[in-house]
């Protein structure tokens, strides 16, 4: 099932300037990698190339920040959203 | 230009204060086109540090739906520097994460404090003004 995938200002150029995207998966990973299979230029900018959430953003599952769920192994139901934020920091 | 609201300013400038010893962060909503912040989301530094800040990500979530349920977007950021000068840090350049956005410096240092904006670009930063409205 097609979740729904809020995406932040940043990354809207690289998704045909789309806020919200449809993405398919039954977890947070596996909605990211169709969300890049979608949109090629995310690549890297979510995921790293080890495979874990980039520091510099932030992924939500409906309210909960998923580092403190499963990160990308959290599993997703029908009707969640998933909403991606840059991850605000400095010095 | 930053276009600021009083309010927001003595909203932002509070949280700063009331943040010492450690640095303090928050958001601003409003009009990506015309630089003019509507409100002024305080939020809790995560870091808990003098040196270093994170936005609260639970609350950039319910700051970032609460703008957007308003018409509005998030357009910048805030934070302090409690021992330096209003300008971004390089740890400010390497992680500012929207070229669009406007990052918004509140030195504590002098005791009176000095707010300046600035956009970063592909780490190259620029300062704006900053316009103080009474709206």
């Amino acid at each position: 099932m097609p979740v729904e995938v809020r995406l932040p200002t940043m990354f809207r150029g690289d998704a045909a300037g789309q806020a919200s995207v449809k993405a398919n998966g039954g977890t947070i990973g596996e909605v990211l990698d169709d969300l890049v299979r979608q949109f090629p230029r995310l690549g890297g900018k979510i995921v790293t190339d080890d495979g874990t959430l980039h520091r510099f953003v932030n992924v939500y599952c409906n309210d909960e920040d998923v580092r403190y769920l499963d990160k990308l192994d959290t599993k997703l139901a029908d009707d969640d959203i998933v909403t991606i934020l840059p991850a605000v920091a400095g010095g | 230009m930053l276009r600021l609201p009083e309010s927001q300013y003595l909203k932002m400038v509070g949280h700063a204060l009331d943040g010492l010893p450690l640095e303090a962060c928050g958001l601003f909503g409003g009009d990506a086109r015309s630089g003019k912040v509507e409100i002024c989301y305080p939020c809790r530094n995560v870091a808990e540090s003098a040196k270093l800040y994170t936005v609260d990500p639970k609350q950039h979530l319910q700051a970032d739906r609460d703008a957007e349920a308003r018409g509005l977007e998030i357009i910048g950021v805030f934070h302090s520097h409690t021992h330096s000068d209003a300008y971004p840090s390089p740890t400010d350049v390497e992680q500012a994460p929207d070229p669009t956005w406007h990052y918004v410096l509140v030195s504590l240092k002098d005791g009176e404090p000095v707010v300046r904006s600035f956009r970063i670009v592909d780490g190259v930063i620029s300062e704006e003004p900053v316009a103080l409205e009474s709206q």
